[in-house]
């Protein structure tokens, strides 16, 4: 068998045994375990279509940034406190139930029209390498691109400037612990 | 060759680097810091010079019951090591040895290794949590925070070197080390980047590695004198030689990263193609010892920086002075 077909279902049962211990973890650090699982073999799912750069980014940004804050605030709040399992909105499981079917429904059918319908797609090999994808991100898709690194900035910004407010009323207060 | 062997061989190179390095970097350790606080250090173990005494560390770990604590959550304890050991492990992969003795020349391979050796973080963070130990927690969080605000200038310093060489390949920016960045006359002169513009920038590389590698001047997170040894307290065993390794293995990695990115790699000024084809792996082992040398050298001399100066230092005083290095060079790099 071809290599390429053993490495990608290693990764595709890795992927969805990932995504459902996510789920059905009772503690939110192994439920974020879980999620990174999926992260990394999604990961590799990107190298083996030839898009080392957006892998890298994958690892770098999930596992490197958003994980580490996940974690990093979950043992900050202590685990134990998130024990009750009792559901406070009584329509959630309905509700989650259609929106998750809704969305397979989706899934199923944008696979269907990518992979069954269209005619076979050639010549796109390289398509995330570092200059590509620059060429993407700061030529075509510039404008876009600069407007978001603005929103991201004031938001920073913003939440800063929340906290020194929200902290400055603690102190006027006289109730900091300080 | 095969895809099978030449996958062997490739997996078994990496190890080996890693592995010799590491045994290399711990011994250099234990024999440099003794001799700088006047003692002899290791003497009697294998005969001579005490050469065997990491090999009889390992084994006396490997010899010794592996514990996980009461009420320690025992799957992510006993994974944590490995975790820590794969973000080390993963940046030798793109380390080139000579033009040719690389495992994989990625042409992102800078961006990558600094990505993969972002696990490390994780792996911290996992064993401080797990090992239901309130001095392991305080030390992974500790370490985590620590990891998170030096990466920053280690990532900004290297972004420097991108924008100079024109390539984040690691191959591709020692190449671009090997032109000429003078001459006189007919002779053409070739420097390394730490002697082009890059000297701010290797301050900052060195600093930050130092600090993500935890050792002392930051070896906040495992303090002993506070901390017992912060996330690997309740580590024993061969779990514990992971760590151990893992340390003295992101020491290899790191000087060799900051060996090609700043110190030419495999280049040496004056020496031809054909000679760097035969003695590169020689050369660039050789800087990286030294660079290894130079991180020994200051943990036996510097006292340890407070939890409040470690964070102003990355905060307020590396991460501006990499973005304005990121600045000045890229500055240089447009209008030269």
């Amino acid at each position: 068998m071809d290599v390429r077909v053993i490495i990608f279902v290693i990764f595709a049962i890795a992927a969805v045994a990932g995504a459902i211990s996510m789920v059905l973890a009772r503690n939110p650090v192994h439920s974020a375990f879980g999620l990174l699982m999926t992260m990394f073999a999604i990961a590799v799912f990107y190298i083996m279509n030839g898009a080392h750069f957006v892998a890298a980014l994958q690892i770098m940004i999930y596992a490197g940034a958003v994980m580490t804050l996940f974690l990093f605030v979950i043992m900050l709040v202590g685990v134990d406190t998130s024990d009750e399992a009792e559901e406070h909105i009584p329509y959630q499981r309905p509700l989650a139930m259609i929106l998750g079917s809704g969305l397979l429904i989706l899934i199923v059918a944008s696979g269907i029209q990518t992979w069954v319908n269209a005619a076979a797609q050639t010549g796109r090999g390289s398509l995330g390498t570092i200059e590509n994808v620059s060429d993407e991100l700061f030529g075509t898709w510039l404008l876009p691109f600069e407007a978001t690194i603005f929103l991201l900035t004031i938001a920073a910004v913003g939440t800063i400037g929340l906290a020194q407010f929200a902290f400055n009323l603690r102190v006027a207060s006289g109730d900091d612990d300080e | 060759m095969s895809f099978a062997v030449l996958l062997t061989v490739k997996v078994l190179a990496v190890l080996g680097l890693m592995l010799g390095g590491a045994l290399v970097v711990i011994y250099a350790e234990l024999k440099v810091g003794a001799h700088m606080q006047n003692r002899i250090g290791p003497y009697f173990a294998g005969g001579r010079f005490g050469w065997a005494q990491p090999f009889a560390d390992a084994l006396k770990f490997m010899q010794k019951e592996d514990l996980v604590p009461d009420g320690a959550d025992d799957r992510v304890y006993k994974l944590a090591p490995y975790v820590v050991l794969m973000g080390t492990i993963g940046v030798f992969v793109v380390l080139p040895l000579s033009p040719r003795f690389v495992a994989r020349d990625l042409d992102l391979g800078a961006f990558y290794a600094l990505a993969i050796s972002s696990l490390t973080t994780l792996g911290v963070l996992m064993a401080g949590w797990s090992s239901n130990n309130k001095y392991s927690l305080i030390g992974g969080l500790r370490a985590a925070a620590q990891l998170i605000a030096y990466e920053l200038p280690l990532v900004l310093a290297v972004v420097a070197v991108a924008i100079q060489a024109g390539t984040l390949s690691i191959s591709g920016i020692i190449e671009a080390q090997a032109a000429p960045a003078f001459s006189i006359g007919e002779l053409n002169v070739a420097l390394p980047y730490i002697l082009t513009g890059q000297i701010i920038g290797f301050a900052i590389f060195v600093v930050a590695s130092l600090a993500e590698l935890s050792r002392i001047p930051f070896d906040m997170p495992i303090a002993e004198s506070e901390l017992t040894m912060g996330f690997v307290t309740e580590y024993s065993s061969i779990r514990f030689a992971m760590f151990f390794l893992a340390e003295y293995a992101g020491m290899v990695s790191m000087s060799a990263l900051a060996t090609a990115f700043y110190l030419g790699g495999y280049q040496l000024p004056g020496l031809s193609a054909t000679a760097v084809e035969v003695l590169g792996p020689v050369i660039f082992i050789s800087k990286v010892f030294l660079l290894s040398f130079l991180f020994i050298w200051l943990r036996w001399t510097l006292p340890r920086f407070r939890e409040d100066q470690l964070q102003s230092l990355a905060w307020r005083w590396l991460i501006p002075a990499a973005l304005l290095n990121i600045a000045i060079t890229a500055t240089f790099k447009v209008v030269f």
